[in-house]
Formats: structure tokens, C-alpha cells, sequence
């Protein structure tokens, strides 16, 4: 199975989260993902990438990064924004913490990786920005 | 339209459709609250029929909605879920919103 990589970044605005969950998903069915793997890869993605986008940049713009990466049979997501960072990251990946105040927010966003994914890495800086990482195998049918 | 508001007899019906993300739920949730707030329903209810796409935004959504319906004494009922949009409400731990108030059991007992 050959190697393939995609690099992508855009504005932190919200508009463009659908943009990126399309953009990676027409990568990831390169491999022949099942429908549920495919659902799967969107939801884990569109989550940090709005993490990013809310948490990351706040009120103002910045660069979201995402790079697509496969191997073997794994896919790859690196998630990355030059944003606030998180300071306590632990705290941040507990199920229902949300440092939103106004009752929109779940808290569920890396609870929702974790559990789709096979790996979830992250790495912050605070003042610097967060990297998420996510990595996800295909049980390609064709094979 | 990403959300079609249906209003009954003590009901409202909110048909969601399209992609619920962080970007489409503020949308989703002023049309929904107008109605809610207008009609002051005994049930809200949910219908993700035509959902293509649900990250936790969603259960955002839901649970909003959740509390805005339980201050008013009311209900909330989810429906139509396809599997994808199932799993992130399951993966959410919020299953009890639809057990309780499975749309098949309402039909037999009408």
C-alpha cells in the first residue's frame, strides 16, 4: 500500500470547519475506509478542529495547520494552531470540563477522539499553540 | 434551510438536516429556542432524519435544548437517529433521552 500525505491550513473561522472535515475525508477514501471508519475519522477531526478555531484562537484569526498523513494501513491527522495553548492539558481532556460559559458546550470534544480513535497525542505550549495528533487504522475491504 | 419547525398541538418538531458542527449549531439553536420560547410546548422534539453529519456540537445542541424544554416543564424526545449521529449521542452518555421516549412506543399506544 503506497505512502500519501495532504497539507492544508486556513483561517480559524468556523465556516471552514466543514471545509476541512471535506478536504480530509476525500483523502482518507483513498484507502477504501468502511463508512463508519470514514464517519468516525470526520467526527475525531472536526472536533480538534474546532478546538482549535474556539478554544485555540479565541476571538481573533489565525492559522489552523492540518496534514494528512497515511501509512500503511493507519491514517495520520496532525491538528495544529499557534494559538493560547492549554495550560493543564489532563484537565482539558476530562470528559465535561469546558472552560465555556455558556452552557453550549459539551465538554466532549477529546472524549470524542479518544474513544474514535486508536491514538490521540496532544502537545501545548501555553502562548504558543497545540498540536493534536490522531491516528486511526482502516480495515480496508478490498483486501 | 438547515432546520424546518413544525408546530403541533403542545408540540414543536425541529427537522434538523444537514451537518451539525460548531459553525451550524449557533443557527440551529436561535430557530429552535424562537420557536420553543413562542410556543411554550409540553414536547420538544428533536428529529435527525436528515443529519448527515454530528460531532459534540450536537450534544451541545441537545442538552441546550435539554434544559431550555425541562424549565418549561417540558420534554424533549430525539428521533429518526441515523447510526452515525446514535453513536456520538451513545459515545455522549446521553442514551437516556432516547429510551425514555422511543417514537415506536408512542405510535403503538396511540
Amino acid at each position: 500500500m503506497f505512502e500519501n500525505q495532504m497539507s492544508l491550513s486556513f483561517p480559524s473561522r468556523s465556516v471552514n470547519e466543514g471545509l476541512a472535515r471535506t478536504a480530509v475525508a476525500a483523502f482518507v477514501a483513498q484507502l477504501d475506509p468502511t463508512v463508519e471508519e470514514l464517519c468516525d475519522i470526520k467526527t475525531a477531526l472536526s472536533e480538534a478542529v474546532t478546538n482549535a478555531v474556539v478554544h485555540g484562537y479565541q476571538n481573533s484569526i489565525g492559522t489552523v495547520y492540518i496534514q494528512a498523513k497515511r501509512k500503511g494501513d493507519k491514517v495520520i491527522l496532525r491538528v495544529r494552531d499557534k494559538g493560547c495553548g492549554i495550560e493543564n492539558i489532563a484537565l482539558a481532556m476530562e470528559p465535561l470540563y469546558t472552560t465555556c460559559a455558556t452552557g453550549e458546550c459539551a465538554g466532549l470534544g477529546f472524549a470524542v477522539m479518544q474513544q474514535l480513535c486508536d491514538k490521540v497525542r496532544v502537545r501545548s505550549t501555553p502562548g504558543k499553540g497545540t498540536t493534536v495528533v490522531l491516528e486511526r487504522r482502516i480495515t480496508s475491504r478490498g483486501e | 434551510m438547515p432546520v424546518r419547525i413544525m408546530v403541533g398541538e403542545d408540540v414543536v418538531s425541529a427537522y434538523l438536516s444537514g451537518e451539525i458542527d460548531h459553525h451550524n449549531a449557533k443557527e440551529l439553536r436561535t430557530q429552535i429556542d424562537c420557536a420553543v420560547e413562542r410556543e411554550l410546548p409540553r414536547l420538544l422534539r428533536l428529529d435527525f432524519g436528515g443529519v448527515e453529519f454530528m460531532d459534540s456540537s450536537g450534544i451541545g445542541l441537545i442538552l441546550g435544548r435539554f434544559r431550555l424544554i425541562q424549565d418549561l416543564q417540558g420534554r424533549l424526545e430525539l428521533c429518526s437517529l441515523p447510526n452515525h449521529i446514535a453513536k456520538v449521542v451513545h459515545l455522549a452518555g446521553i442514551d437516556h433521552l432516547l429510551t425514555q421516549n422511543d417514537p415506536k412506543e408512542d405510535d403503538q399506544n396511540v
